[in-house]
């Protein structure tokens, strides 16, 4: 199961590599791994997403916990969030493409930040199904380069409370 | 304001902290702290000069289980460095707060693969509980009482601290932080009241219930509560091999060690029991046969551990208590009803019964020694008093089994990392923390041949040390696996070559004494453990004895193989 993870982190070198670190020993996978700065110049904020068995990803947490550098844990997965992540597409673009590129552009609400006279570079922001669909629907026409932050994520204030079957 | 000079300002900070003893071996981006020292080392710090870095660490770690203070390593970079590495993992195992100090490049050429640099921080990432990287000599004090904070507190553990040249040389002002300021370290140590009441509910209604007690309760000092938490409630108490000595062995509630080599009895007091209550122990494969899924099959688990991470790591438990051992038994005690009334007749009749049926026995009738008669010799010349440093191997089994350790910190093995070469540096360790006891170190041929050159160091700081070496001329465990399940295929087991170990004795300035015949062994014994002085008792030993009982890997507790017939 795909769980999402909010680490609170002192901002200080090695962090990060111990974090990852704890993935690498044990044979865990990252799916995804997004850091950056707080207001607090001394706190970065790290949301990282990976699978695994519940009582696997019960164990990571608590090695997080442990971890001197690691101010707060929280795993997101059971609580209603806003997830985002950005890419960014350069995709091949000629004459009979142009318009397509453009159109599906258009109908997702990405940005064109780039152009030259063989691509266009898209930006785009959305949740992980959005950001699926709109690379799927570009690979036809030719994905020449991709870069993507990974997810972001944040609790939302209500939180509904889902009924389990 | 008055400037100090880092290299000053690291023994102002141990001074602080109490340390007493250093453990190290100078170099290039060390030699400012070694020329300091001096001012220091008259009558303030002692430094312990070892001949190899992994000496020095073992030595920090035998020091640290024998006094339960943290032991501090110094060192340079680079291969000195790396050097501690295997001593660093094997604090890390067991838990044993251990700082290393180690030199590095200046700061300008980090990276820059100079001489004698490496990457000490990332090597030592996966196997320290923290590690720092000092930038600034300003700093050094405080991150010094990090360190020291972190490895002693919570569940104690290895700090690393790297210390490049220019923060040693520079100058600054010194300060030393009156309050630590870390936000993601707050161990707790207090039980939460709601599962020391679920505890409580669960003991009382045992019927077989059995105490499973490991290394925390000794890093706790637990062994008083534990003693009186036993005995109101008459319950059996079993240990891991880092648990021996936390609970009197020569006491009626003691079974003996339980594992893949403890007794018939212990295992299948856990395998019949009802209620397991486990105290700092982990649940390692060693201690409960391997077979996590086969493991206690008729018994609620009650999980008392200060590290949140041990509890349902391995096995799944009922009643996890996150705490300090002596704090959360001292809060059962408080819960528990003033009148209790135990019927555990049957119970302990069972486990006297098993422990009639297959007890942990040696026959010393032919003319090879036993080393289990060694061990039990040993046991009754010193009345099992002594400290015993183990290294590791079947001799290390034959002392757990053998010798009724009866108070904590009295046993001293490398359990976790399983480390050969651990046990004589670390019995030098030891013996700096308790001088005035008797340390035996009780090595094989093969572990002690890993950290000899320490012999320098013992007669050097004319030490009063003992070492009991057994020698059968093998890796004696290897030779056990390889007769039961390699098909006695005796492949890099056997020694062609070894040093006549009573002339390198003597070649370092210390005593040397062999025996070689049953009859000659309590007396030569006896003439070298009341010897002064660095003394080495070589014993030839039969290299055809095994270790039993055993559970070979993936059996259950109740599936041990008692005797060579049994592995048909």
């Amino acid at each position: 199961m795909r769980h999402t993870i909010s680490i609170l982190v002192d901002n200080e070198p090695g962090v990060l590599a111990r974090i990852a670190g704890l993935f690498s020993a044990r044979g865990f996978n990252i799916e995804s791994l997004n850091v950056a700065e707080t207001t607090d110049p001394q706190t970065s904020h790290i949301t990282l997403v990976t699978s695994g068995e519940t009582w696997i990803i019960e164990q990571i947490i608590k090695r997080f916990n442990n971890m001197v550098n690691v101010i707060k844990v929280r795993d997101l997965t059971s609580e209603t969030r806003v997830e985002r992540e950005m890419v960014l597409v350069r995709v091949d673009a000629n004459q009979e493409t142009r318009a397509e590129i453009l159109r599906t552009a258009d109908i997702f609400r990405a940005k064109v930040v780039d152009v030259g006279p063989k691509s266009y570079t898209l930006e785009l922001t959305g949740d992980k199904d959005k950001v699926t669909a709109f690379i799927e629907l570009l690979t036809p026409i030719g994905i020449k380069e991709i870069a993507r932050t990974g997810t972001v994520a944040m609790s939302r204030e209500i939180q509904i409370n889902k009924k389990r079957n | 304001m008055a400037k100090m000079l880092g290299a000053q300002m690291f023994f102002e900070t141990l001074l602080d902290e109490g340390v007493e003893v250093i453990f190290g071996l100078p170099g290039g981006y060390v030699l400012k702290v070694y020329d300091v020292m001096p001012q220091y080392t008259e009558g303030k710090i002692k430094h312990v000069l070892s001949r190899h870095e992994q000496g020095a660490t073992h030595m920090a770690d035998g020091y640290a289980r024998a006094s339960g203070k943290p032991g501090v390593v110094l060192c340079t970079s680079g291969p000195a460095a790396t050097n501690t590495v295997t001593g660093i993992a094997t604090a890390h195992m067991d838990s044993s707060p251990v700082l290393v100090f180690t030199g590095q490049v200046p700061t300008p050429y980090l990276g820059s693969d100079a001489f004698q640099e490496a990457d000490h921080i990332g090597i030592t990432r996966p196997c320290t509980k923290h590690n720092y990287l000092v930038r600034k000599t300003i700093d050094l004090p405080r991150v010094m009482k990090e360190a020291f904070f972190i490895a002693k507190t919570g569940r104690p553990g290895p700090v690393l601290v790297d210390m490049p040249k220019d923060v040693l040389i520079g100058e600054d002002e010194f300060i030393i932080p009156k309050e630590l300021n870390l936000r993601g370290y707050k161990p707790s140590t207090k039980g939460h009241p709601v599962q020391i009441r679920r505890a409580v509910e669960l003991i009382l209604k045992a019927k077989r219930p059995l105490i499973f007690g490991g290394g925390g309760l000794i890093w706790a000092e637990a062994t008083e509560e534990l003693k009186e938490f036993a005995r109101r409630l008459e319950i059996p108490v079993t240990l891991t091999l880092m648990g021996l000595g936390a609970y009197p062995a020569d006491d009626p509630l003691f079974i003996s060690m339980i594992g893949m080599h403890g007794s018939y009895a212990a295992n299948m007091a856990v395998h019949d029991s009802d209620l397991i209550i486990s105290i700092g122990a982990r649940f390692d494969d060693r201690a409960t046969g391997g077979n996590f899924g086969k493991f206690a099959p008729n018994a609620k688990i009650i999980h008392v551990d200060i590290d949140p991470s041990t509890i349902d790591k391995n096995i799944q438990v009922h009643c996890p208590i996150v705490g300090d051992a002596k704090q959360v038994l001292r809060q059962i005690l408080e819960n528990l009803p003033s009148e209790i009334k135990v019927d555990r007749k049957e119970w302990r009749g069972k486990i006297a019964e098993w422990n009639r049926e297959h007890p942990l026995t040696y026959r010393q009738n032919g003319d090879k020694i036993l080393t289990t008669f060694v061990i039990d010799t040993l046991y009754n010349i010193t009345k099992g008093d002594a400290i015993i440093v183990s290294d590791v191997g079947q001799h290390q089994m034959w002392v757990a089994q053998f010798y009724k350790f009866k108070r904590p910190r009295t046993h001293i093995t490398s359990g976790g990392l399983g480390t050969m070469g651990f046990g004589f540096p670390a019995a030098i360790g030891a013996k700096f923390a308790r001088p005035d006891e008797m340390v035996i170190s009780v090595a094989g041929d093969g572990s002690f041949q890993m950290n000899m050159q320490e012999l320098a160091t013992a007669v050097e700081n004319k030490m009063d040390l003992k070492i009991v070496l057994l020698n059968n001329r093998h890796h004696g465990m290897v030779r056990q696996w390889q007769t039961m399940f390699f098909n006695s295929n005796y492949s890099g087991s056997y020694f062609e070559v070894l040093p006549d170990f009573v002339k390198l004795a003597e070649s370092f300035g210390a005593k040397g004494l062999k025996a070689t015949r049953p009859d000659e062994l309590e007396s030569t014994l006896r003439e070298g453990l009341f010897s002064d002085g660095v003394v080495l008792i070589e014993v030839v030993v039969d290299c055809e004895e095994m270790v039993y009982p055993m559970i070979a890997p993936g059996g259950a507790m109740n599936e041990m193989i008692l005797e060579p017939a049994d592995m048909a």
